[in-house]
């Protein structure tokens, strides 16, 4: 039976994660491959780094930390952030990541996703929909979340879906460092559109949050970051909790 | 011992590479011909699309080449659909080592089921040497939208609705269509043994 995942989510800058990140007896915190090892020992699923910080000059930087991190886990990953043409895509891809997350390029210029998807496959794109309510409907931001567009997130979810994206990573913005919970009214409206998988973001603060998203919202994987950074959900008690409420977690 | 991974446009092919340094292998990427028949082992990966990719094997004659190679061989995810017969995705003709069809997921009304499938999946029945110790029911990594259907070369089975071949094996052709390179400890034991058969 196909499991449900769990993914833990790192924000890389100029090569060392930011946010505090609170491991039992772990001497160097801030590296990336050192916390991926540590994460995929205590059954992380999946991995996500995103380059919170791209810029031209730093993407070699980016493609030789990719590198270093394919090398060393042996779980998929995906990474984000500032990608924009065919060759940053290929560039990381090389690099050893086996997934790639585009957010804004995509939504600028919709037939990347086409394009992507011809060249390297669905598989490999990760099409991310940041998104927060107004007046009771949920649109797509950008930038960040510093740009609302006029485009309703289940439009734009079919919409990436159609094109040939793999995957949606869902991250609402209402939830986001809330710690309230995962948005599950627009995670299961966009679960229950798209044929393709969707991972929800944004909100995890208990055990029971993951429950619920994966329960009613349908989600096929949940992505956190502080949670697990300060060690207030182990990863270990996490999937048994799950186990114990008859999801099928690995 | 020597192990040859075939390169061909079909996308990441690194990261079999780096599993194998991982368990202490060498092993060189390449689409040289000689390289490949004088390898002690050879892996066929893949990420990425059929049609494309066959292309890419005929016109560097390696579909001959990979069709009668006597010495071990590990098909990975398209490599593995590309041993088979025929694949649907883009109506093309595989190696014909596996007398399969690859058919592709059909999705549902209710989109209960996802494809393409991407996680981690458990698979059952395991009938090979590849499998060592390797207990039923574990979880091994799956990105795929199309399958092998099962056969009486299935050597381990995996479910999306319904059951489908997760591994095959016939003569020195072992198949997986999981990724062993992704698949955590389960699948760098499933590596090992490949390096390790006879």
């Amino acid at each position: 039976m196909l499991a449900k995942r769990i993914i833990p989510c790192l924000d890389v800058m100029n090569g060392r994660t930011v946010k505090g990140i609170h491991f039992e007896n772990l001497r160097d915190s801030g590296d990336p491959v050192e916390l991926a090892i540590r994460y995929s020992e205590q059954g992380a699923d999946e991995l996500v780094f995103l380059d919170i910080a791209a810029t031209n000059e730093k993407r070699k930087t980016w493609r030789q930390l990719v590198y270093n991190i394919a090398r060393h886990i042996h779980i998929p990953f995906t990474v984000g952030g500032g990608i924009s043409e065919i060759r940053d895509v290929e560039a990381l891809l090389n690099a050893g990541a086996d997934k790639v997350s585009v957010n804004t390029s995509i939504f600028r210029n919709p037939q990347l996703i086409e394009t992507l998807a011809r060249q390297f496959g669905s598989q490999c794109i990760v099409a991310a929909i940041d998104t927060k309510p107004f007046d009771n409907s949920w649109y797509v931001h950008l930038n960040g979340g510093r740009v609302q567009t006029q485009t309703r997130a289940l439009d734009w979810a079919r919409e990436v879906s159609e094109r040939g994206a793999g995957e949606i990573l869902l991250t609402s913005m209402a939830g986001d460092g809330t710690r309230n919970g995962f948005s599950i009214d627009i995670t299961q409206a966009i679960a229950t559109s798209v044929p393709i998988p969707v991972i929800a973001s944004g909100g995890a603060g208990t055990m029971e949050h993951f429950a619920e998203v994966f329960e009613q919202g349908r989600a096929d994987a949940a992505l956190a970051a502080s949670v697990f950074h300060d060690g207030d959900i182990h990863l270990r008690d996490l999937k048994t909790y799950l186990k114990s409420r008859q999801i099928p977690i690995r | 011992m020597k192990t040859a991974i075939i390169q061909y446009n079909g996308g990441n092919v690194c990261s079999v590479q780096f599993a194998l340094e991982r368990i202490g292998a060498n092993a060189v990427i390449t689409d040289d011909a000689e390289t490949i028949l004088s390898a002690d082992r050879v892996i066929f990966p893949g990420v990425g699309q059929a049609s494309s990719a066959m292309q890419y094997l005929r016109n560097r004659g390696l579909d001959r080449v990979i069709k009668h190679l006597r010495q071990p061989v590990l098909g990975i995810c398209l490599g593995m659909q590309l041993l088979c017969d025929h694949s649907e995705e883009g109506d093309t003709s595989g190696l014909g080592i596996f007398p399969l069809q690859v058919k592709r997921f059909q999705v549902t009304t209710d989109l209960s089921l996802k494809v393409p499938l991407i996680g981690w999946n458990t698979i059952s029945n395991l009938a090979s040497p590849v499998f060592g110790n390797i207990p039923e029911n574990s979880y091994m990594y799956f990105v795929h939208s199309y399958y092998a259907p099962l056969c009486e070369y299935t050597v381990a089975q995996a479910c999306h609705a319904a059951p489908y071949s997760a591994a095959l094996q016939k003569d020195n052709f072992y198949a997986v269509q999981f990724h062993p390179e992704k698949s955590g400890d389960d699948g760098q034991q499933l590596l090992k043994h490949f390096l390790n058969l006879y």
